[in-house]
């Protein structure tokens, strides 16, 4: 088995005979990719390229397809959120977030206020954790060394943050069915106070390197725009969507958690090139923080993961030592072959994961296993749209299109 | 407190006004319209034209081992429109030995590459798609692997590969 | 090495050497200018590919240790740190890199997906690279500290020290490198995986001759 070879044709620009393909002979293939600096990891484009100017570009996807979609029927609930950490690997405390909030609703859980409250924090610290490494990327792909290097010193006080509530610094499996597994102590909540004291001195810092350093606005202004009209046909959403136009954000139009109590703003662009996306994704980071300094003072007192009588999450010791219905419901969700009941239906569950709309589509059977956990991943979209944004700008721009689109392979290949 | 959902009652109506009565379910507040494949493509064009602008996903449902199913494949549309926040699902049901439904990709650009993977995995044929090849397997790959039938460790493809050692190297 | 000590008596039939010349093996000073100055070419597919970066980031510096420099081009790297789960598009490509790398070249498996395949035994993930190249140094994690990874370069820069050779002769004899126990052990898998593995071909061939 060799490398899979180039597409037979180039879509919609493949010549239909022998005498326009001769014509065409000027043209030249380069192959970018799958190893290469720039892809995010496992991507392919062939390029055809008329000099250094891209006339046309086929992107390839399927080099990190693990077949998530069919582990999903095999592990239940709780053990599957172990690989939702594995997709979106920059930000795996949304994944989980989202995850647990699509199996939620099929089971049609309430959460406590507690609980939503600290799981907003997290997943825009998360949130956070992902604009720095996609900007930085853009940084580093475009010469910016030192950018990256802030945005990843950064991105390890958030680590430090994340691994002193639940023991790892990224793939984390937090959330369960009902609640979380790693209430917040004190110590977590000071190293959030600290950091959201602390961050936006170096996020200043950050943009006077960057924002309007001319060599970078060059090299983004104006390359790769997506109109507002070909975002929403082809079902870009997040930041990428944002930037162009569209005002979709669903924590303000569908919110879930604690987003209602909190005061933030969505952050647009109109420009839609890879200049409206960074600094979308820099304005949205300001505005993740302000949640998070919002949510900290305000966490409301209680139990955080959801009661007994639901009977998804594990009681608390003295429940299970002291009540009977503890010691019935521990019983119940830790042996093997009988843990939680679950409606034999179909639903779709979405959040605003930090590169768009990220859902499942969950089909339950009544056991404790998905019949089908189809993850519908922003990344797919985005990469679909590359060779509109592309055609016409040289090579260099491919790597500035393709990093602020923040098209994480293990997102896309499932 | 989860959300509700904006109601889509006015569009259903119209719906029924154009189509006769479809089959519909809610369940957790999403509405789910059930419609007969002959008809789905002008089902979709017609919410598309009432503000469903976003595609949100086309996926499919293997009923092989599900209890109580009629037939084998249930594809999947959830549309969504930006203006109004609505969102509606739309199944088709399709079934063995040749899935075969009608493209969307001339009313949603989205609808390529969903369909692409739709086909790589399942195996249902889209008519009148541009370019309907694998998506995420090789090219060379002949099985369709997230079907029930197909065993979650494949059937020997992952490792069928040359070896390299130290000398050859 | 024989260090000249002031006062030292010299051996009988040994040269005398002056104070301040050093004697060692030309092996030796080989290895430590290698094991020195690894440059990783980072085959970074999935998650362990962040905690590769992370490890080159400022705060766990890959750097001090002498991997400063990232080349992503495999004809200018020595070390091939294959970071993330390979799947089954993906391994040609990993089999083409490892051979357009010089020898000398070293691999290391970092994570468990790379090692043995990880949480995913599926049909499209391989179950460990070291089925299909070799591998040197395997890092287990899911991820990997950054620590875990810089332990794993200290140790490959022991071994490097330890079994290096100036020609490269260590990468040249399949006699040096112990069989897989999976090989040693199971006879009938080696007709299994006779058709493919150059080694098994190998011993069976020797094997027949032996008989």
């Amino acid at each position: 088995m060799s490398i899979a070879p180039a597409p037979r044709s180039f879509r919609s620009d493949a010549p239909a005979d022998a005498a326009a393909a001769r014509s065409e002979d000027y043209l030249w293939t380069l192959n970018f990719g799958p190893q290469h600096p720039a892809t995010h990891t496992t991507l392919r484009l062939v390029l055809k390229l008329d000099g250094e100017r891209v006339v046309d570009a086929m992107p390839e996807m399927g080099y990190l397809h693990s077949g998530f979609e069919k582990i999903g029927e095999h592990l239940t609930y709780n053990q599957y959120v172990t690989v939702t950490d594995r997709m979106n690997y920059i930000s795996p405390m949304a994944n989980n977030v989202a995850w647990h909030h699509a199996v939620e609703k099929l089971l049609g859980i309430d959460l406590t206020p507690r609980c939503r409250s600290i799981r907003t924090i997290i997943a825009e610290l998360a949130r956070i954790s992902d604009h720095l490494l996609s900007n930085g990327a853009v940084g580093l792909d475009t010469g910016a060394f030192t950018f990256f290097l802030y945005a990843f010193y950064q991105r390890e006080v958030i680590y430090d943050i994340f691994e002193t509530l639940c023991g790892a610094r990224f793939t984390n499996s937090w959330t369960r069915v009902g609640g979380v597994s790693h209430d917040f102590t004190p110590l977590v909540i000071e190293k959030i106070r600290t950091f959201v004291k602390t961050f936006p001195k170096t996020l200043n810092d950050m943009e006077r390197l960057l924002t309007r350093n001319r060599i970078f606005v060059d090299r983004t202004k104006g390359v790769g725009v997506l109109s507002k009209d070909e975002a929403i046909n082809g079902g870009a959403t997040g930041p990428v969507a944002r930037a162009s136009g569209v005002t979709r954000d669903l924590r303000k139009d569908e919110p879930y958690l604690a987003y209602e109590d909190f005061d933030f703003q969505i952050c647009c662009a109109s420009a839609g090139d890879c200049y409206a996306r960074y600094l979308v994704r820099m304005a949205e980071m300001r505005e993740s923080l302000k949640i998070v300094a919002q949510a900290i003072e305000n966490i409301p007192p209680g139990q955080v993961n959801v009661g007994i009588d639901q009977r998804t999450a594990l009681p608390t010791k003295q429940q299970v030592y002291s009540t009977i219905e503890g010691t019935i419901s521990h019983f119940e969700l830790s042996m093997s072959n009988r843990g939680f009941e679950v409606p034999c239906g179909e639903s779709y569950g979405a959040t605003e994961a930090p590169n768009g709309e990220l859902g499942f589509y969950l089909v339950g059977d009544g056991s404790d296993r998905a019949y089908r956990a189809r993850c519908r991943p922003p990344s797919v979209l985005h990469f679909a749209l590359f060779p509109q944004l592309i055609r016409g700008h040289t090579l260099s721009d491919v790597v500035a299109v393709l990093g602020s689109l923040n098209i994480i392979a293990a997102e896309l290949d499932r | 407190m989860p959300h509700d959902p904006p109601a889509i009652d006015d569009v259903l109506a119209t719906v029924t006004e154009r189509f006769g009565a479809l089959e519909s379910t809610v369940f957790r507040g999403q509405t789910s319209l059930i419609v007969p494949e002959p008809q789905s493509f002008e089902v979709l064009s017609h919410l598309k034209e009432q503000g469903f602008d976003l595609l949100v996903d086309v996926s499919c449902v293997d009923y092989l081992e599900y209890r109580g199913a009629k037939q084998r494949y249930g594809l999947v549309y959830l549309l969504a429109s930006t203006t109004t926040n609505q969102r509606i699902t739309v199944r088709v049901f399709v079934d063995d030995p040749e899935p075969r439904v009608r493209s969307v990709e001339p009313l949603w650009r989205a609808a390529d590459w969903l369909e692409r993977e739709v086909w790589d995995l399942f195996g249902i044929h889209f008519a009148g798609h541009p370019d309907l090849r694998r998506l995420v397997m090789p090219e060379e790959f002949t099985a369709h692997p997230l079907r029930k039938d197909y065993p979650l460790q494949g059937r020997g493809e992952r490792h069928n590969f040359p070896v390299i050692t130290r000398d050859h190297s | 090495m024989a260090l000249n000590m002031p006062g030292r008596q010299a051996m009988p039939g040994k040269i005398e050497l002056p104070e301040n010349v050093v004697v060692s093996r030309l092996d030796e000073l080989a290895n430590w200018c290698r094991k020195n100055s690894l440059w990783p070419m980072p085959f970074a597919t999935a998650c362990c590919g962040i905690e590769l970066m992370a490890t080159g980031a400022s705060k766990h510096d890959l750097a001090r240790f002498g991997a400063e420099v990232f080349r992503f081009s495999p004809r200018q790297c020595d070390l091939m740190i294959v970071a993330g789960r390979v799947v089954m598009k993906m391994l040609p490509v990993l089999q083409r890199i490892w051979q357009q790398m010089h020898e000398p070249k070293w691999c290391i498996s970092m994570g468990a997906c790379a090692s043995t395949g990880g949480v995913f035994d599926t049909y499209a993930v391989v179950q460990g690279i070291d089925r299909f190249i070799p591998v040197d140094m395997y890092v287990p994690g899911c991820p990997p500290r950054p620590e875990q990874l810089i332990q794993a370069i200290i140790d490959l820069q022991d071994k490097i020290q330890r079994e290096g050779t100036i020609t490269g002769r260590e990468f040249d004899t399949s006699q040096r490198q112990l069989r897989k126990r999976a090989l040693v052990e199971a006879d009938q898998l080696l007709t299994l995986d006779a058709a493919r593995n150059p080694v098994a071909q190998r011993e069976l061939s020797a094997a027949a001759h032996r008989t």
